[in-house]
Order: structure tokens, then sequence, then C-alpha cells
């Protein structure tokens, strides 16, 4: 498959600087550990926030933290591509006979973020036991789909964001709030942060759906069973996103060379 | 000098340009500002003696690292200084007749404040209108905030001291991207800019504040929000200007060191 062609080069492209990988890769591992350090520090001298143990909240912080990884590893195409309008490689890849988005995905990929990922598995493994959940099939099934619905919310907002690159350049900085800004703060239930931003985060950027609400069900603070699947309604996510960005590629005149 | 001030009035001309950017930054600073606060207020409900300072300096220290995020980020480096030294264009900057230290250090300089001139001013003046626990008060006296704004100037000269030791890494490493990384997270961190040192455990936060790292953000916020008493803030202003020169003296020494090995190689 060209994909794996596509995966299998690039891995060893960025392989060929061994020690700017591996520093690199440290460094992403580094990072998060500092939230995760910063976390621990919170909960050493609060020791609970509404109620959500330490253990708890580290399995928000692990799935968000895997989701976002995850998917910034292989969509980093879409992060970097003001990147590919501005220098006109974007011309390039709409006149080949692939689609767009395929020649997007593949055009670069970003193998150090698995040095986050790694941390998130880390504290995850720490989490699931210490947590005291009960792991039932339901609990594990659930845990599986926070991550997928995760990865599916977090790749419609990095699409999201290669849209408004047809639309500005300058002004990007403020996705930021939604990106970034899901990660860092996605590391507490989303619920400690009010009820008004609770509900923007459902019903606007639905990170809530696989963030706070499966979490419920996950520690059983409620009992309903279609928390489940609530996750999986993040694919639905990705329909709007990708048509805003359809929306900008229609209008897209190209920034000549 | 006349040299460095025109380095510096071209860089802040030229960063004055992005206003788009700025009203961007603007409002994500905002959001980031407002989601931090109820994230501590969580935290303040959950158990209010646990907090370590007033929940208004806590609000007031917030607010000041988002309207002068610019002056303190830690991520933000001048590309076109690690260009000039992996493409070996460095050999232009080093036959013009000045410091190349000093023009490095006041490029910086000034990119910065230009982002800061942007977008300190319409944070400030909304949140200073915010109701009372969740906005910014006035300094506590004017002798306070004059140390403020002598410590604010310290410690962006001690930010961007530790800036340099990274641009000078680039000599010794090709692809300063690994070391680049590194610095930023342990330097975010240990500056109490992802939580503030007086929400560390006690037995770290002398060693914090002694280590340069505190003098970056951590001095001139808490003075501003009247953590710290008059004497300690003095103490404290004091190890900033310790820091800012041994850092300086470090990163010219090494510099120097550095440009006696420096090889361009033809092209």
């Amino acid at each position: 498959m060209l994909y794996k062609r596509y995966l299998s080069m690039l891995l060893k492209s960025q392989l060929q600087y061994k020690a700017s990988f591996v520093m690199t890769a440290i460094g992403q591992f580094l990072v998060s550990f500092t939230t995760f350090l910063s976390m621990y520090f919170m909960f050493d001298r609060f020791s609970q926030v509404e109620g959500f143990t330490f253990s708890e909240v580290l399995l928000c912080f692990s799935v968000v933290l895997m989701a976002f990884s995850f998917t910034e590893c292989f969509a980093r195409g879409f992060d970097v591509f003001p990147r590919l309008i501005r220098t006109g490689e974007l011309d390039r890849i709409l006149v080949r006979p692939r689609s767009v988005v395929f020649q997007v995905l593949t055009s670069t990929m970003e193998f150090t973020r698995f040095g986050r990922f790694l941390q998130a598995v880390l504290v995850l493994c720490y989490a699931i036991p210490a947590s005291g959940v009960n792991w039932t099939g339901d609990k594990i099934i659930t845990l599986i789909a926070m991550f997928l619905g995760g990865c599916a919310v977090f790749a419609g907002l990095f699409i999201l964001y290669a849209g408004f690159s047809f639309f500005t350049i300058d002004g990007l900085e403020f996705m930021n709030i939604f990106t970034d800004g899901s990660r860092e703060f996605g590391k507490y239930p989303l619920v400690i942060y009010g009820e008004g931003v609770l509900k923007l985060l459902t019903y606007v950027i639905p990170i809530a759906l696989f963030q706070y609400y499966p979490f419920l069900y996950l520690i059983g603070r409620t009992e309903n069973r279609w928390m489940m699947v609530l996750p999986l309604v993040g694919f639905v996510f990705l329909l709007p996103c990708y048509g805003f960005f359809r929306l900008g590629l229609s209008r897209y005149q190209s920034t000549g060379s | 000098m006349k040299q460095y001030i025109s380095f510096f009035r071209i860089r802040f001309a030229a960063g004055l340009q992005y206003r788009t950017a700025a009203w961007a930054g603007i409002s994500t600073q905002f959001f980031w500002g407002i989601m931090n606060i109820l994230m501590y207020r969580a935290f303040y409900q959950s158990n209010p003696e646990g907090f370590p300072m007033d929940f208004r300096q806590l609000t007031g220290y917030v607010w000041l690292q988002q309207a002068f995020l610019a002056m303190f980020m830690t991520w933000f480096y001048d590309n076109e200084i690690f260009g000039h030294i992996t493409d070996g264009s460095i050999a232009y900057e080093l036959c013009r007749p000045c410091d190349l230290y000093s023009m490095w250090f006041v490029k910086n300089m000034a990119i910065r404040l230009s982002r800061v001139a942007l977008r300190c001013f319409p944070i400030l003046l909304v949140v200073a209108l915010l109701p009372a626990p969740y906005g910014i008060s006035l300094p506590v006296s004017l002798p306070a905030f004059l140390l403020f704004l002598v410590s604010m100037l310290l410690g962006f000269l001690v930010l961007i001291a530790f800036n340099m030791l990274v641009y000078i890494s680039a000599f010794y490493t090709i692809s300063p991207m690994g070391i680049r990384i590194l610095v930023t997270s342990v330097l975010e961190f240990l500056a109490g800019a992802v939580i503030p040192i007086p929400f560390f455990p006690k037995w770290l936060q002398p060693v914090l504040y002694a280590l340069p790292f505190g003098s970056v953000q951590s001095t001139p916020f808490l003075v501003y929000v009247g953590h710290l008493d008059a004497e300690a803030a003095v103490r404290a202003v004091a190890l900033q200007l310790f820091w800012v020169l041994a850092l300086v003296a470090v990163g010219r020494f090494a510099m120097g060191k550095a440009l006696k090995k420096v090889v361009v190689q033809g092209g």
C-alpha cells in the first residue's frame, strides 16, 4: 500500500539523525512530564479536586495525551499545512492524481511525538490499577472508545486548523486555544472549569464526549451504559471539519511563485 | 552603542507589523488566563486552606503571565540566528564591525518587546476592569511598583541570557532542536510558568528561588501581587542582578571559545 511506503520512507529519513531524533523524543517526553509533575504537586497540596483523586484524574490526563500525541504524529501534515500554502507546495499536491487529504497526511509525520505517547502509556499503566476502577469488559471497551474518539476529535481540530489557513495565516494563533488548549486543559475532568465551559466543550468542540462523560462511567459515578459509545460521536465531528477544509480549498487561488 | 540601538529599532518596527497575529494572540491569552483561573478556583473551592497565596494574588499572577507572555515565553527563538550558524551565513555576521553577542542579545530583546507592546495593554486594560477576585488589582504601593519595573527588566535579561546559551550551543551540536526542547521544558517548569513557585512543595521552593530559573518571571510577578514582603523582594531583585551578570559572563565566554574554533566552509 502506498501509505505504508510513505510511512517507512518518512521513518527512515527521520532516523538518519539519530542523536537529534532521540533528544527530541526525550524532550517531548519531558515536556509532558513537567505537566505530570505539576499535577502531582497540585494534588500533593490539595489531595483532591471536586472529589476526584489524583489517580482518577490521571486516567483523563493519559487518555487525552495518548489521543493527542498519536494524532499529532500522523496528522502532522495538517499541523504544518500553512507552510504548504505559503511555499506553494499545495499546488504540486493539487495536480497529482491522489486525494489531497492522503497527500497532506503523507507529506510529513512526526515520529518524535512517540516520546509523548510513551509518557501517556506509562501514566495509564500506573493509573489503571491505582484508580480503583473495577476493570470489567465494559470499562475496557469504554477506555478504548475514549482513545479512538479522542483521536477523531483531535484529527478534526487539526483539519479545521488547516482549513482556517486558507483564510488567514497570521491569525492562526487563536486556533491553539482548541488544539493545544484541549490537550492542556483536558488533563483535568472538564467539569472543574464550571458548567458553562463544560457545555461549550460538549456541544461546540466535543472534547467532553470522549473525556468527561465516559470518564464518569469509568470511575462509577454514573451507570448509564450509553457513555460507552458516546466517544465515537467524535467521528461525526470530522464531517463539519472536513467540510470546512473543502470550502477553503474550493476558494484557494494559489500564492503564486 | 548607536549601532545596537539601530538593530533594536529595526527589529522592533518589524515586529509591530504583525497586527492580526497580535489580535489572535490576545484572544488566545485571554482564553488561557480564564481557563487557568477556573482551574485554580476549583482547587481553591476543594481545599481553601491548601492555597499558598491569596486567590487575588494568584489571579494577578496569571494575568501578568498572560499579558507579558511574549516577554517571558521560553519556547520562542529567533530561527534566523540558528540559520546563520547552521548554514554558514554567520560569516557575514562576523564581518560586521560589532560584537556578535550584543547584537544577537539586542535583536532578541527587540522582537520580544515589540510583541509585548502590541499585546499587553489590551489585556491589562480588560483584566483591570474584571470584578474583584478575578481581575488584577493595583500594585500594593508605589515603591513596590517601582521595584516591580526593575525586576521585570532584570527577569527579561536573565531569560535572554538563557536564550543566548541555547543559540551558542548550536555551534557545537549542528541540530539545535533537541537541546532547545530540553531547555524549554525544564526552564518553563522551574521558572514557575506551569504552576507558580508557591504551589511547589515547601522543601523545593527555596531551591527554585535560588536557581536562575526563579529569577525570570516569578520574582517580578510575585513582587507585583505582594506575595514577597519588602525585605524578601529586595533580596530577590539583588539575586536577579547577580544572575544577569553571571549568565552574560558565561555566555560571552562560551561564545568566545566557539568563535575561535568556528570554520566556515567556502561557498
